[in-house]
């Protein structure tokens, strides 16, 4: 199928802003990723997989100023101990950083690695390659091609201080590109928190490798610029026994599509992938998940809930495929929007693929307003109403916040969620 | 303590009158029962009480010792002392029974301007209340009402009661859908917090519940007024004639 001109146009204009990183191990892996690009061009609106997002910022040549935002907050996740990976607008900060090293685990950027042979080279744009049938992501191939930076990890061992990468956003119009690679290998773990708005623009790849039997865990939030855009990808691929575990916070962002793509490849493997998110005013937020089942006994969850007001927008595209191969496989989808007034919509198109016979898939999307007989009982004992939509509220989001296995992280992501909703009261 | 004059109240979204002059007068220390057939407006008044949406009151007034019900938003009648027992408890996922109760006694002792309950406290007095009505600590640990039954619901009900210790007490079928022992219990707790400084109004269909909370006087309802008055004597004819010769006998 040709491709329309304009969208040749749009891919050409956004290439003129880039360059190349050349030589080295990637090198091939950004060749491919580029040919595979230009085959399918950018995103535009008539893209059935951009069906309710638009793409356009975050496909055109430059990125749309964002203001700076003055978080007064605390950094969150700033109690633990942790391997601190900092980024600003994209640029690695060797001063804020701590020193790359810590026990069970090697970590490297991704721009100090030039030598020809690299554990990296088996999966940079692998995994990424990989999750582009049958849909195409050509933001992802975009980074492949030219992401100058990033970590490269490499875990031998069970690990107890997560990594921890924060991404500041300080000038108005960075256009910022990371891609991440992780190796879990067998029996091995981490954990990997991410926390920041990153840049005006971001644009960011994440390839998890989880062998047989390790555990990753990813918790991130992604700041609270308000003008922030974000188009991030997260590919994933389990081995046998293995777990996967990732949960986002978004709170406020003009625009985030959100996409995590996961291959469960070995038998009796976990994929839990959760969302909690809220908004209000000029926000949209597209999670777009898709996971596909090709062992026996595997399972995997999505729970991805929405708070949303003011005119805010929702989506959710999630789809489990289960191979004919994928007995006994226990799929489970949920995506929910709680919508505080009648301004907001949320958009969601929950698919279900199944070519096995022997599973147990569910799943259900539901869009409502706050319980009236929840808020008046509440009321009735005493508690204000702005309090017990707040309590109703977080109540709401508690399936996916609950999916944080860490009690800690889990509390401070809840205790976020409060602030924030005591911030946009009606 | 609560006094209700000439109280008319239709429903917002249609026309239909659901109250139509109710006077009821009950003092500290006074155990009053209301009763009547189905669909004469018992819950409608208990929810007009506290401040439900969906009810217009288009004549009459309602005051709590003195201040005017009406006025207020329902977590200001709560501060101000009402409680209501609902016939349906609500059912809320995600929210703890222990975050909710403390949430709810700390919010009305802050609108009050009194200090709030500590941890321990609370938690101290939450177990003693539990324990008098058989509440487990799994229960309390649920969210609130979720995979309860009829009569854990009512029970929970009670504790609640009995921990906000509200000056009014509103009971809307609280015994209706229990056991004989589940009845004893909440009429324990009942009985319990019966005090000189306290005024209840228990709505119910059966003298059963009667039995074990003795009323000091007991009212006949029907098509949203107030057509009767007596002793606790009252509520034996109907338990043994039914509402028919006394609604005949107004009529
Ligand atoms: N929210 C409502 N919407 C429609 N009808 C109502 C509503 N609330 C009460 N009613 C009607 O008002 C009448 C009185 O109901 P209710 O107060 O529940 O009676 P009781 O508690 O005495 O059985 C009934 O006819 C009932 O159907
Ligand atoms: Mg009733």
């Amino acid at each position: 199928m040709a491709e329309p001109a304009a969208n040749i146009s749009v891919l050409d204009g956004r290439l003129s802003r880039l360059e190349r990183p050349t030589g080295g191990w990637s090198d091939a892996a950004r060749a491919d990723a580029l040919s595979r690009l230009r085959a399918t061009g950018l995103p535009d609106r008539r893209d059935e997989y951009w069906k309710y997002t638009r793409p356009d910022t975050l496909t055109q040549a430059d990125p749309v100023p964002a203001a700076l935002f003055d978080n007064d907050e605390g950094p969150i996740f700033g109690d633990m101990a942790r391997i601190q990976i900092v980024f600003v607008d994209g640029v690695f900060d060797a001063d804020a950083s701590d020193d790359l090293v810590g026990e069970g685990l090697i970590i490297e950027r991704l721009a100090e690695t030039q030598a020809d042979i690299h554990w990296a080279r088996d999966l940079y744009g692998k995994l990424e390659a990989s999750g582009q049938s049958p849909v195409a992501r050509p933001l992802a191939a975009l980074n492949t091609a030219f992401a100058p930076d990033g970590v490269l990890i490499h875990v031998t061992g069970k690990v107890s201080k997560p990594v921890s990468l924060q991404y500041h956003h300080r000038s108005e119009t960075s256009d910022a590109m990371l891609h991440h690679v992780i190796r879990l290998d067998e029996g091995a773990e981490l954990t990997v928190l991410e926390n920041g708005p990153a840049a005006a623009r971001f644009n960011k790849v994440m390839e998890v490798d989880v062998a047989d039997g390790a555990v990753f865990h990813h918790v991130r939030a992604q700041g609270r610029d308000h003008e922030r855009r974000a188009a991030t990808h997260i590919f994933a691929r389990l081995g046998t026994e293995s777990t996967f575990k990732s949960f986002t916070l978004t709170a406020n962002g003009v625009m985030t599509r959100n996409e995590c793509v996961i291959e469960l490849t070995g038998n009796d493997a976990i994929a839990h992938v959760a969302g909690a998110c809220v908004g209000d005013g000029d926000f949209h937020h597209d999670d777009t998940v898709f996971i596909t089942h090709d062992a026996v006994g595997c399972e995997s969850r999505q729970v991805f809930k929405k708070v949303l007001r003011n005119g805010a927008t929702g989506v959710f595209q999630g789809k489990i495929l289960v191979k004919k191969d994928a007995q006994k496989t226990d799929g489970y989808q949920i995506s929910q929007s709680l919508l505080l007034d009648d301004d907001s919509q949320f958009l969601a198109k929950p698919e279900l693929e199944i070519y096995a016979d022997d599973v147990a898939c569910s799943h259900g999307s539901t869009s409502g307003a706050i319980d009236e007989d929840a808020l008046f009982y509440l009321r009735s004992r005493g508690v204000p109403e702005a309090s017990a939509t707040d309590l109703l509220t977080l109540a709401f989001l508690a399936e996916a916040v609950d999916e944080i296995e860490n009690e800690t992280l889990r509390e401070e992501i809840n205790e976020r969620l409060a602030a924030w909703l005591e911030r946009h009261r009606g | 303590m609560l006094s209700i004059k000439n109280l008319h109240v239709k429903l917002e979204e249609e026309d239909k009158q659901i109250l139509k002059g109710v006077d009821l007068q009950i003092n500290a220390g006074e155990v009053h029962a209301i009763m009547g057939p189905n669909g004469s407006g018992k819950s409608t008044l208990s929810y007009v009480l506290s401040g439900k949406d969906g009810y217009e009151v288009t004549q009459g007034e309602a005051a709590l010792e003195g201040a005017d019900l009406l006025e207020m938003e329902p977590e200001e009648r709560a501060a101000a002392g009402l409680f209501l027992a609902f016939q349906y408890p609500v059912e809320i996922p995600g929210v703890g029974n222990m975050t909710f109760l403390r949430t709810a006694v700390n919010a009305q002792r802050k609108a009050r301007g009194e200090a709030e309950m500590s941890a321990s406290d609370f938690l101290k007095a939450v177990r003693a209340r539990a324990k008098e009505l058989k509440i487990d600590a799994e229960m309390l640990k649920r969210p609130v009402n979720v995979g309860f039954s009829g009569g854990e619901k009512k029970r929970n009900e009670i504790m609640q009661m009995a921990m906000l210790e509200p000056k009014m007490c509103i009971l809307d079928e609280t015994d209706s859908g229990l056991d004989v022992d589940a009845m004893k219990l909440v009429a324990e707790g009942v009985n319990a917090l019966r005090s000189e400084g306290r005024g209840f109004l228990v709505i119910t269909h059966y003298q059963r519940l009667l039995d074990h909370i003795k009323p000091d006087v007991v009212h006949i309802m029907a098509d949203g007024r107030i057509v009767k008055t007596g002793g606790p004597e009252l509520a034996l004819e109907v338990e043994n004639n039914g509402y028919g010769d006394i609604l005949a006998e107004v009529a």
